[in-house]
């Protein structure tokens, strides 16, 4: 689904990413750790081309990123995104957050798109809140009205950046619980998070960057199970995050 | 003093007023809109618009208003007539008008360029996420709340346009302020009339400042 070769990218003399390969199957969830500053945001917005890159090539569901003919907005419309600070629409009402795309990019009508927007807000639990605006949710409920924000595009993967590194730790459940979620009704996935919980429960593979390299890229098991035969600097890691 | 020639002379200042408020409100309209056009092209990737575009606002913000009135006044009228071929009158409000929004345009790109981006980056981010191209990200998602957090600079903006265009008296319009000192003149009393015009300016102008930020607090919530 998703194939990341030989990416490199530049910000003028500093390499940010150096030789990024990976991939991503249909119905796998693979979560990217690591330190910050390791590179692992600006590896995902390459996925849908919020950030460019220089060398190297990504291809999200046949569509090569890279390719300067591919159009861009539209590939991003399959792919779903969900970010740190969520990035609701502060202007939009709750409803109106979750059919602007709908209508403006995909062409549905306004009713089709608020019965796709409205089912979705139920799903994650939020059906009493569609007149609001933004700004009147807590910040998980806002993550949450997010998530359905970006399925209510119909998206072939979804890619989630830090999704509850900007919350309360009282609210980071809830959003996990949705993405647990998705995750088990077959959703492709790629997620750069620390909440190692959500990585043994759900993950298929777990992806660890340092400093702009993917310096391990396993199965879940083989990442968790043994510690010991992972390299220095993922120990190193795993001993900060994991004695909570 | 005497006051009481103010009176009957006021529907003749009323047509004054009405002339200097036309002139605000499209002056306001037109300068948004081209200043909106600026600041999008002030942004943009392309080296040369967005130099071309910070020339025309630096161009602009360094010469007189006043200069800007005058010159159009001679020049639209010539320009015109060399590219029609024929004279074309295009009368004294006319070239007020097109002087005061090329002025103001100039200040109203850089009120709306700073709008845009105190808008966070993230928002672009998102609405690009979710396929939208350049203009839609622009037009549905980054203006509308650029333009929600920037009214109050605007409406400042115009509250000094509306003093401002008391400078069209150069070229005999008569707004409010040619108004009242032509009246004044014609029955020796320019000193009242002018007090009573002061007066005015300094009502309309303060009580809309008032509201600005009053609107502001509302906004800012």
């Amino acid at each position: 689904m998703i194939s990341i070769d030989n990416v490199n990218k530049w910000y003028a003399d500093f390499q940010v990413l150096t030789n990024c390969s990976t991939e991503v199957k249909k119905g796998e969830v693979v979560v990217v750790c690591g330190p910050s500053g390791s590179g692992k945001s600006t590896l995902i917005k390459c996925v849908n081309a919020l950030e460019p890159f220089q060398q190297g090539d990504i291809v999200v569901d046949g569509t090569s990123v890279a390719d300067s003919k591919t159009n861009l907005p539209k590939l991003r419309s399959r792919v779903g995104m969900v970010f740190q600070h969520f990035e609701l629409f502060p202007h939009l009402s709750i409803t109106e957050n979750l059919t602007i795309a709908q209508i403006k990019v995909l062409g549905r009508s306004k009713a089709e798109a608020t019965e796709k927007g409205l089912k979705l807000l139920e799903r994650v639990g939020l059906q009493d809140h569609a007149h609001k605006h933004p700004g009147q949710l807590s910040g998980g409920q806002q993550q949450r009205v997010a998530i359905a924000r970006a399925l209510a595009m119909d998206p072939v993967v979804m890619l989630f950046d830090e999704p509850t590194s900007a919350l309360d730790p009282e609210m980071v459940n809830e959003v996990l619980d949705v993405m647990v979620q998705l995750a088990n009704e077959g959703m492709t996935m790629m997620c750069v998070t620390h909440e190692m919980g959500f990585a043994r429960k759900v993950a298929d593979r777990v992806i660890f960057m340092d400093a702009g390299q993917i310096v391990e890229d396993c199965p879940k098991e083989e990442f968790f199970g043994d510690v010991s035969a992972r390299s220095e600097r993922a120990q190193q890691f795993l001993a900060k995050i994991l004695q909570h | 003093m005497d006051f009481s020639a103010i009176l009957p002379a006021l529907p003749g200042l009323w047509d004054g007023m009405l002339l200097t408020l036309q002139l605000m409100v499209m002056g306001v309209l037109g300068g948004v809109i081209l200043g909106t056009a600026l600041a999008m092209l002030r942004l943009s990737h392309n080296k040369w618009l967005a130099n071309a575009a910070a020339t025309y606002v630096n161009y602009f913000r360094s010469i007189p208003l006043l200069l800007v009135i005058t010159w159009f006044y001679f020049a639209v009228p010539f320009i015109l007539r060399w590219i029609t071929g024929e004279d074309t009158p295009i009368g004294a409000f006319s070239s007020c008008l097109v002087a005061f929004i090329m002025f103001e345009a100039a200040y109203f790109c850089e009120i709306v360029r700073a709008g845009i981006q105190a808008i966070a980056k993230g928002q672009m981010g998102a609405a690009q996420a979710l396929g939208m191209n350049y203009p839609q990200s622009m037009r549905l998602i980054i203006l509308p709340q650029a333009f929600r957090k920037m009214t109050p600079l605007l409406l400042q903006q115009s509250i000094i346009l509306f003093q401002d265009t008391s400078l069209v008296y150069t070229v005999g319009l008569m707004d409010f302020l040619n108004a009242s000192r032509s009246r004044g003149d014609i029955i020796g009393q320019s000193h009242e009339f002018l007090i009573f015009a002061g007066l005015v300016y300094f009502t309309v102008s303060f009580a809309a400042s008032l509201l600005v930020k009053h609107l502001q607090r509302r906004l800012a919530v």
